[in-house]
């Protein structure tokens, strides 16, 4: 039995099965209920794309969509996200293409070690979505909660712009 | 034939970061993995009274808890020796848990190892540790008046005090001087990926995947950690998350994590959190500087006085050399730089990006702007009046020197000629206005041995080139691809560059902007002997149509071997391999760097021009533009080497304006965290131009590459400051600039 399905079962503080919604698959893991969707994901769905960087909220590298909205995945638990629809990096490529944001971060070279990027892109493709791609200025700001520690900021709002601007080779963004 | 070099390719491990297929080292999958927790000192000295692990042990899932009672002591520690040597690196000369002892705050008392990550991170919190506190020293202030003249620097490399000319008499003759303290606050590399250890034996044979900028230094510093033989550890770094210097030396943790994996007789990942990061991987230290410059009426430099002060572990006499391209910089006959350390309550400081040379630079050049302010000259004036046309220390020529050309198109780009000298004159609003400029240096560095590849050659004509280095971001797996495809002779999409693993040809660690000219060298070797070896065997062969030509009039191209002046005459690599029954062919390359005491000087150069915005009411400092134009030799990808210029100048941007872990009166680092360490998010970016001018260096390595890892940020903190005076008339000789300095 899934005891999660039912409106105000306890849960918890053992181990329970609960219900993932990821990238349009459905995954039963069976975690404490403190367990965070960051370390859900890494360490009980082999779904290393999130990255941990300070496990606090601080750095963006875990961002993710739960409901198309981005969250840091650090400071979200995963129980939490029963019902809803958790979005990864490793969700953005169909049929092995490339999303436009994936490939315009490609050339203009919007990275350097990587770490950063599968959090920088799940902002970058939300940030069109929700409309925050309008000058440079918003771009910076609307991107301000994902670290790069290499620096590639400048490079990031040029992908950003390419992809909203549907220049560059890499097309609109789909997404 | 050169086709491939230089392309502005994107990067071969690009497609594995943007998907997050890649895997770091602490995502490595393995069956049965156990997570190993650290558990670390709330106090900065004194002793382990009671190390209480009860109710650790008996907490859910946990398989043990190591500690310095229990943990079996393996080898010896190595001495400190920069990763660059190419043999053991430990980054301190101190190895935790080994008695109750405790030198610095944050120090690994005992580590958890249970079933999960969470179980684990449960248990360390459950591990009471009762202390004996004891006196301590972990700042300039605090530890000043115990300061002392250590003989030797930087592992035992650098004379702790260097002279030439008699700079007291010239400082006393000097028409005009300048004098002034400088203080740095102490700074945390953070690459977002803490570093991580994944420990695996299998019987006596040991493999880690590790974060690391040398996968043979962590291979010859655990193998002497732990007594194990080197022939018997692979360490593998798939990706790596950033480093900065903080993978450049080995610290504990993977001989920990290899310890753990041994107690539990299981895989076993280590990986440091955020907070641990700040006293685990070292750090560059706080310090405070005093320069004296004395220089004539024209502005030609007579003295260089240049003395540092600051704090140093217990065990290692480590400074940053932050005299050193200060001191080589401009002609001067008379110079006097002397470091002095504090042992403090503090691990090892380390390489952090441009080690020294930022810091020193800084001072340097907010010095040689205000010596431009008292004699009323253009400061970029001032510095070509003391262009160094040798390397003043030894008066040895430099291998190839673009500064003027840097300085000539930094000036164009920044329109310095426009600029109006007096300060506090050009406004925006709320905003004033300022430009500031100032030089950048960074040292070609040899490594200390043997650099290894080897290129392998398929009868279908595509190949594979090996060697052992890790790419942490700097683009060296990309530049290589490019290198061997232009050795071999091959289009680039027919090569593939295999990395990142120490059983493949031996590179040391790539530090000091050295793993571009160094492996490059190893592979263009290997790529050319491949191809040589090719030729050979073609001319040699009574069926190829290049029978009895000579080899010398051979060239390569598109995988095929032809004739120069008769380009119909040849075939190509796989119709010579197919005809020979030959399934591949294959060379190893060698290449050995020249030793140190018989080069010429060597840096990259570069000019910084920085626009920045102040509102001093508000005490805030934009930073409107960057332009730098640097000297790296030969560019192997303009992508990649203008990407890391473009860092290295926003990291100085950064050291400039934001960057401090403050010292806490009770000897912790009181903002180790991402929240309250500051380093630039996108809003701080600004738009960077970089140029890069080549010249043609044919002393430092085969490809002529001088290095673009740490140049970028050098003397962009004195561009800044001297951009604030510029805007403001203030001048600031600390770092970071903060609102409170600019109110």
């Amino acid at each position: 039995m899934v005891a999660s399905h039912l409106p105000d079962a306890v849960q918890g503080p053992g181990r329970v099965d609960v219900v993932l919604n990821v990238n349009g698959a459905t995954h039963v893991v069976r975690i404490e209920p403190r367990v965070s969707l960051l370390d859900c994901l890494r360490d009980h769905m082999n779904l290393t794309g999130a990255k941990k960087g300070c496990n606090q909220g601080a750095c963006g590298a875990c961002t993710v969509w739960v409901d198309k909205r981005r969250v840091v995945a650090c400071l979200t638990l995963a129980i939490a996200c029963e019902g809803r629809e958790v979005t990864t990096i490793e969700g953005m490529t169909e049929n092995g293409s490339l999303h436009a944001m994936q490939k315009a971060f490609l050339s203009e070279d919007a990275f350097q070690c990587g770490y950063c990027t599968p959090g920088q892109i799940m902002s970058a493709v939300a940030l069109l979505a929700e409309g925050h791609a309008g000058s440079d200025a918003e771009i910076s700001e609307w991107m301000s909660g994902n670290i790069c520690r290499c620096a590639a900021y400048p490079n990031i709002r040029t992908a950003i712009r390419d992809v909203r601007d549907g220049v560059g080779g890499v097309g609109r963004a789909t997404g | 034939m050169s086709t491939a070099i230089g392309r502005p390719l994107d990067r071969v491990d690009g497609p594995a970061k943007v998907t997050g297929a890649g895997r770091y080292s602490a995502e490595i999958a393995l069956p049965g993995l156990a997570h190993a927790v650290l558990v670390t000192s709330r106090v900065p000295s004194g002793r382990v009274e009671l190390l209480d692990t009860y109710d650790a042990e008996r907490a859910e899932g946990v398989l043990a808890v190591l500690h310095h009672l229990n943990l079996p002591k393996g080898g010896s520690v190595p001495p400190l020796l920069p990763s660059l040597f190419g043999g053991p690196a430990s980054g301190q000369t101190f190895f935790p848990m080994q008695d109750e002892v405790i030198h610095y705050a944050g120090q690994h008392l005992a580590m958890v190892v249970a079933e999960t990550l969470d179980q684990a991170e449960h248990a360390a919190r459950l591990v009471r540790v009762t202390y004996q506190e004891t006196a301590s020293i972990t700042t300039v202030e605090q530890g000043r008046d115990r300061a002392y003249e250590p003989e030797k620097i930087f592992a035992g490399f650098m004379p702790g005090r260097t002279t030439r000319g008699d700079a007291a008499a010239a400082l006393d003759r000097a028409q005009v001087t300048v004098e002034n303290t400088y203080h740095c606050a102490a700074n945390h590399h953070n690459p977002i990926e803490c570093s991580a250890t994944t420990a695996v034996w299998e019987g006596d044979r040991l493999t880690l995947y590790d974060g690391t900028q040398g996968p043979n230094a962590t291979l010859h510093t655990v193998a002497e950690l732990l007594n194990v033989m080197p022939s018997h550890i692979r360490v593998v770094t798939n990706h790596v998350g950033g480093s900065f210097g903080c993978k450049a030396m080995i610290w504990d943790h993977p001989a920990l994590a290899a310890l753990a994996a041994r107690a539990v007789h299981r895989p076993v990942r280590l990986a440091l959190s955020r907070e641990q990061m700040f006293s685990s991987v070292g750090h560059r230290e706080e310090q405070e500087q005093r320069l004296t410059l004395g220089a004539d009426r024209d502005g030609r430099l007579t003295a260089i006085r240049h003395h540092k002060l600051s704090p140093t572990s217990h065990f290692d006499d480590w400074a940053e050399p932050s005299l050193g391209v200060a001191s080589q910089m401009y002609a001067c006959p008379n110079y006097e730089g002397v470091y002095h350390l504090i042992k403090a309550n503090t691990m090892t400081p380390t390489f952090t990006r441009c080690p020294g040379e930022a810091s020193g630079m800084f001072v340097m050049e907010t010095a040689m702007d205000e010596l431009a302010e008292k004699l009323d000259l253009d400061p970029l004036e001032l510095r070509l009046r003391n262009y160094a046309e040798n390397e003043p220390t030894t008066g040895h020529p430099w291998s190839s020197k673009g500064l003027r050309d840097c300085y000539r198109r930094g000036a164009e780009l920044a329109r310095w000629s426009e600029r109006d000298p007096r300060p506090g004159t050009v406004r925006d609003g709320n905003w004033l206005l300022g430009w500031g400029m100032a030089s950048s240096a960074y040292p070609v560095t040899p490594p200390g041995g043997p650099q290894r590849a080897r290129a392998r050659i398929f009868a279908d004509g595509s190949a594979v080139v090996q060697s052992s280095f890790a790419d942490f971001g700097t683009g060296s797996a990309t530049a290589m691809t490019q290198v061997a495809a232009d050795g071999l002779g091959l289009p680039l999409e027919r090569v593939r560059v295999q990395y990142g693993d120490s059983d493949l040809p031996n590179t040391a660690a790539a530090v000091g902007s050295a793993g571009a000219g160094m492996v490059s060298a190893a592979v263009h070797i290997a790529a050319t002997a491949l191809r040589d070896q090719l030729i050979a065997q073609a001319v040699a062969d009574e069926r190829s149509p290049l029978h009895g030509a000579d080899p010398r009039q051979v060239v390569v191209g598109d995988g095929r071997m032809a004739l120069r002046d008769r380009p119909g005459t040849g075939e190509t690599y796989a119709e010579l391999l197919q005809r020979s029954f030959m399934a591949d062919a294959e060379a190893l390359g060698t290449w050995n760097p020249p030793g140190m005491e018989t080069r010429a000087a060597s840096m990259t150069f570069g000019a910084q021009f920085a626009q920045v915005a102040v509102d001093p009411e508000l005490g805030l400092c934009r930073v409107r533009q960057l332009i730098g134009v640097f000297d790296p030799g030969r560019v192997l990808n303009r992508k990649t080497a203008h990407s890391q210029l473009m860092g290295g100048m926003l990291w100085g941007m950064s050291h400039a304006l934001l960057e401090g872990t403050i010292m806490g009166p009770d000897g912790r680092w009181a903002n180790a965290s991402l929240g309250e360490y500051l380093v630039p998010v996108n809003a701080d970016a600004p738009d960077v131009l970089i140029e890069t001018i080549e010249t043609t260096d044919t002393v430092v390595n085969p490809l002529g590459v001088k290095g673009v890892g740490e140049v970028g940020m050098v003397g962009t903190a004195a561009a800044i400051a001297n951009a604030i005076w510029h805007a403001t008339g203030r001048r600031h000789h600390k770092l970071p600039i903060t609102v409170e300095d600019l109110l």
